[in-house]
């Protein structure tokens, strides 16, 4: 009786709807938050790098200041910027603010600048601050 | 034919009452690593450019090591509950799901212990 199958309507998924930027930065939000991850294992070597001694921080800023290990930590504080300012829209709309249409994509896309500017921003910097 | 009551079949079947755990913790966290992170980039940009000697001192400092810790402490609880949601939400097959579950709260428990271990290390200097 209970495994009977039913026949119920589903809800109409993504395809169904016009795509909007807040449902990209829904994912974008997602997908920065994983980033993430491998930037608390860049953050996780940099200390263990650091408490090991002079030869172990050696070999992560041979890393560091590479090409690859700069593209890794650019895109790390891109992602670390954009998942905290996406935190604070979130936050903006769990206390039931901002939640109009226009409001929405607006927010959303404040949160698709902002933190590029940022990051160029903290770039420059640490480029002033005699990044090696 | 079973001889239990419709009530009897379906009682423990319902919510365990913790749903919104992980919304509240997740909220939590993500307000305190605001001003954590924003810490945590003044800290970055104060260690540009400076020899290891110099990047070791300041790291062992007792302001920046807690707010470090708390960094630490934040984060990892906060990618802890995210990254289950991504898995509970994508992932359909129950034992795949659990295995990733299990992986996924073990990577966040390394890095959170691996990157305290070596925050109080270099504050103790030994």
């Amino acid at each position: 009786m209970a495994n009977a199958p039913v026949q119920r309507p589903l809800s109409p998924h993504l395809q169904i709807y016009r795509l909007t930027l807040s449902m990209i930065m829904s994912g974008v939000h997602r997908i920065t938050g994983l980033a993430l991850c491998v930037g608390m294992v860049v953050l996780t070597w940099w200390l263990l790098a650091a408490a090991t001694g002079q030869n172990a921080y050696a070999t992560f800023e041979v890393f560091s200041t590479s090409w690859i290990g700069r593209l890794v930590l650019f895109g790390f504080s891109w992602a670390l910027i954009h998942h905290l300012v996406g935190g604070i829209r979130y936050f903006i709309w769990d206390l039931g603010y901002g939640l109009e249409p226009e409001e929405r994509e607006w927010l959303v896309l404040a949160n698709l600048i902002t933190p590029i500017i940022l990051t160029v921003l903290l770039w420059a910097v640490l480029v002033m601050s005699g990044m090696r | 034919m079973s001889m239990r009551t419709p009530l009897g079949r379906v009682r423990g079947l319902g919510s365990s009452k913790t749903g919104t755990e992980d919304f509240w913790q997740q909220r939590l966290t993500a307000i305190a690593s605001v001003p954590l992170t924003i810490a945590g980039v003044v800290l970055v940009i104060s260690l540009t450019g400076r020899s290891y000697p110099a990047v070791k001192q300041i790291l062992a400092s007792p302001l920046v090591a807690v707010l470090m810790l708390l960094f630490v402490l934040a984060t990892t609880w906060h990618m802890k509950i995210g990254v289950q949601v991504i898995i509970e939400d994508y992932v359909t097959d129950e034992k795949q799901k659990i295995t990733l579950v299990m992986l996924n709260i073990f990577f966040a428990v390394a890095i959170g212990l691996a990157c305290a271990y070596a925050i109080l290390k270099l504050s103790f200097g030994v």
